[in-house]
């Protein structure tokens, strides 16, 4: 039997997985097993595959994902805590025919920028919106989040969270998806290779909503943070599927 | 062809903004300025020239809309007063960082605080030392008419895009209130999306062009070595402004002993009070910087060495002045005359504080 | 020229209006011009006043203390701004509400019975343009084809058919203003 050299395996038609020519090739910046990498790729493949990396302009948080636009090979901005949806509305509103998305954490989200968030959802920006929830203050080293789970230990929290006097864990989605300026609002999550298919399809829609002009699509992913947790990320993902997910369950919330 | 009209200083601003050809303003009502936004609503100007006018949910949306699209390379504005451009100090913080242009008004109000309605101009260290956090700087025009207010929209925009700055109009309820005649240029168009990339495509977001590295606009960088450099250069480029971008007005000086120095409303009252000073042989002159930040560091200086002495007139407690002894150097007297919390000086008021303060004093 | 005036009486008796009309005016007449209304809770609190400054030169202080003329329309007006009329100066009123009259000897006083006129001439909008024509016959600083093209500018354009109704008022105005003392 002949010998195999690796530049034999190294061709094109044996290639069975790339990453985006979107991302850029520094190095990511998350904790290994962390599923802010994940989002991403399918963020950036959904922009490549629709063909719109041209025309498309991103909004990074403050937050674990600050650095989202070293990863974007798209124009992107990087905004004040809490305003991405801000500093969307101000971006799409002169350039109705670019797509534009903001990428935000929970404390991002759903506490300092609750206002924008709320607002932005209810004038029917005609923006995607892709909310990371790991119920947890990740850049900052575990506080936490607006999204902590009722006794969920935190380093602000650590007794857990006593809903009695830290208040209870904000359902952000089911919040914008009852407002009337929302069209497309989803909860995924992509710890598994079958929920990682069905988010991309979710993520694809966002922007194909943009497109036809519907008007805004929020999609959450309820994601691990095993650096947070302290827990090693398989079992921060068995903790996911069995605590996050109870209270926060996927789904389509709304599809208009 | 002008137009003529006579219009209140937010109505005239406004109709600036639509003729300067912005392409969007984004902001909160508050008073005294909250004619600035109703004007443009009613105007149509998503008509007129397809500038975007939008009603933010607070102060904080509205800077941060503006910074987004300011992102774009579009020439983009908003207004508030006193309370509301303190919510958006942290905002400008970051456009002085990233570098984009941008242009706010500031109708100024008596403060702290809620403070009150009536004009004011304790805004001055707040606008000319950077309200928000960094070493940082803001082009500051202070306008003291009606005229002005409309003038001054085409200016600031050539600076904020020529230095990639953000530019502040600091107004106050006065000139923001009051009607006087106002001569209208023609219209401007607005830059197309793509005269927007032929221009601006090194640096703002209009959508990765093909071939370019991908833009990015932020004022992160956590390398202190690297985010050094870029203090560097952002002091090169304040040092810049300082150097060429001083404008001033003055009155008088020529034969001047004593200097009245005030900006916006208050150097209309000293130019009443000039006069009044004249008739009993006063000499007395009027320097009043038109750019408050970069400071007429060098003019001052120049009239250190002629004059008895200076007298700051400022609706505050006296922020200005601080500027002003930094440029004398201890050569002449210079001298405070505040009136505070939206009271305005009479010009006689001025006249007998110079009296006891300066030549007397 | 320049006159430095001060028009004070109650919100919604058109002082604000009869200000920018007469600002309007100045500036038809190529004259340098400012209105400087005082705004805000002041308002709300149901007095109203204006500034206006009509001049051939530029114009200095929108803000004023004491004034050439003041068109006192209230008696708390009254209390508060017949002192502030220069000496040589002048007063011009509307007799209707005031309980204690100007007593002042070093300033020119006039009386226009507007609110009584505007009620006989069965409009009591016209009231402020009634004091204007008084104002006008006093000043004969503005043409009233100015005035005319002034109020054409304040007013909206669905309002023009307005006009003639004004013009009539204002030369009413004229005819019964009525000389208390000059110096």
């Amino acid at each position: 039997m002949a010998e195999i050299k690796l530049e034999d395996i190294i061709k094109p038609e044996n290639l069975v997985f790339q990453k985006t020519k979107l991302f850029t090739d520094k190095p990511l910046s998350y904790c290994p097993g962390c599923g802010h990498g994940v989002v991403h790729r399918l963020i950036l493949e959904a922009i490549e595959e629709l063909g719109i990396e041209s025309e498309t302009i991103g909004v990074a948080p403050v937050g674990c994902s600050v650095l989202a636009y070293e990863f974007m090979n798209i124009d992107i901005a990087q905004a004040p805590h809490g305003r991405a949806p801000a500093l969307a509305t101000g971006i799409k509103r002169v350039y109705p025919e670019k797509f534009v998305f903001t990428y935000q954490g929970d404390g991002d989200l759903a506490a300092i920028g609750t206002a924008e968030t709320i607002h932005a959802c209810n004038r029917g920006e005609n923006i995607s919106i892709f909310f990371i929830n790991n119920g947890i203050y990740g850049m900052t080293g575990g506080q936490m989040a607006p999204t902590t789970l009722p006794g969920m230990a935190s380093s602000t929290s650590p007794y857990g969270r006593d809903v009695a006097s830290m208040g209870h864990p904000l359902k952000m989605t089911e919040l914008v998806a009852n407002l009337p300026g929302t069209r497309f609002v989803a909860r995924h999550a992509v710890h598994t290779p079958a929920l990682v298919r069905k988010a991309k399809k979710a993520i694809l829609k966002a922007f194909e909503n943009q497109k036809e002009n519907k008007g805004l699509s929020f999609i959450e992913i309820v994601s691990n943070c095993n650096s947070g947790w302290k827990m090693t990320p398989v079992k921060s993902n068995q903790w996911l599927t069995e605590n996050m997910l109870e209270y926060y369950k996927l789904g389509t919330l709304k599809d208009e | 062809m002008g137009e003529l009209r006579l219009m209140k200083g937010n109505e005239a601003i406004a109709e600036g903004f639509i003729r300067a050809g912005v392409d969007a303003y984004y902001g909160y009502p508050i008073t005294p300025q909250s004619e600035v936004m109703e004007y443009l609503m009613a105007e149509k100007p998503e008509e007129r020239t397809g500038m975007v006018v939008l009603q933010a949910e607070s102060e904080l949306a509205a800077i941060n809309m503006v910074y987004g699209a300011a992102c774009t390379g579009k020439k983009i504005v908003t207004s508030s007063s006193s309370p509301g451009i303190s919510l958006m100090q942290e905002s400008f913080s970051y456009i002085a960082g990233s570098e984009v242009p941008a242009v706010v008004l500031n109708v100024v109000r008596g403060g702290p605080g809620l403070g009150d309605i009536q004009p004011a101009q304790s805004d001055y260290f707040q606008s000319t030392k950077g309200g928000g956090h960094g070493d940082y700087r803001q082009i500051v025009l202070a306008p003291s008419s009606v005229q002005e207010m409309y003038d001054f929209v085409n200016l600031a925009f050539d600076l904020a895009f020529k230095y990639r700055i953000m530019v502040l109009i600091l107004s106050d309820g006065a000139i923001g209130q009051m009607m006087e005649k106002v001569m209208l240029d023609e219209q401007k168009p607005r830059l197309t999306n793509q005269e927007i990339k032929d221009r601006f495509d090194s640096w703002a977001l209009t959508g990765r062009t093909p071939g370019r590295e991908h833009n990015i606009i932020t004022s992160l960088d956590l390398d202190q070595e690297n985010l050094e450099r870029h203090n560097f250069h952002l002091q090169k480029k304040y040092k810049e402004i300082e150097e060429n971008e001083v404008i001033l007005e003055e009155v008088s000086l020529e034969d001047a002993e004593y200097v009245f120095m005030a900006y916006g409303t208050s150097a209309r009252i000293c130019h009443k009070a000039l006069q009044i000073a004249r008739k009993e042989g006063i000499k007395v002159g009027l320097l009043r910087p038109i750019t408050l930040w970069p400071f007429p560091e060098k003019k001052v200086k120049e009239l250190a060495s002629k004059v008895k002495g200076f007298l700051s007139v400022e609706m505050s407690a006296g922020q200005m002045i601080e500027d002003i002894r930094l440029a004398v150097e201890g050569k002449t007297k210079v001298a405070h005359f505040g009136r505070y919390g939206g009271v305005i000086h009479s010009p006689e008021e001025v006249v007998a504080a110079l009296k006891s303060k300066i030549i007397g004093g | 020229m320049t006159q430095e005036i001060i028009i004070a009486g109650f919100g919604g008796q058109g002082v604000l209006s009869m200000g920018k009309i007469m600002a309007y005016s100045g500036v038809m007449q190529d004259m340098e011009v400012s209105w400087m209304p005082s705004y805000g809770p002041e308002m709300r609190g149901g007095t109203a006043n204006v500034t206006v400054i009509l001049s051939d030169e530029r114009i200095s202080s929108p803000i004023l203390q004491i004034f050439d003329t003041a068109i006192i329309l209230n008696q708390q007006s009254m209390d508060k701004f017949e002192s502030k009329v220069k000496p040589g100066g002048t007063l011009i009123y509307d007799s209707n509400g005031i309980t204690h009259f100007p007593t002042r000897k070093d300033i020119n006083i006039f009386h226009i019975p507007a609110a009584k006129e505007a009620g006989r001439m069965g409009n009591i909008k016209t009231f402020n343009m009634i004091i204007l024509g008084g104002f006008l016959k006093i000043f004969p600083i503005m043409k009233m084809e100015n005035v005319i093209k002034g109020l054409k500018k304040s007013l909206p354009e669905r309002h023009h058919k307005l006009v003639p109704m004004n013009q009539d008022a204002i030369n009413r105005g004229m005819e019964i203003v009525e000389t208390v003392q000059t110096l």
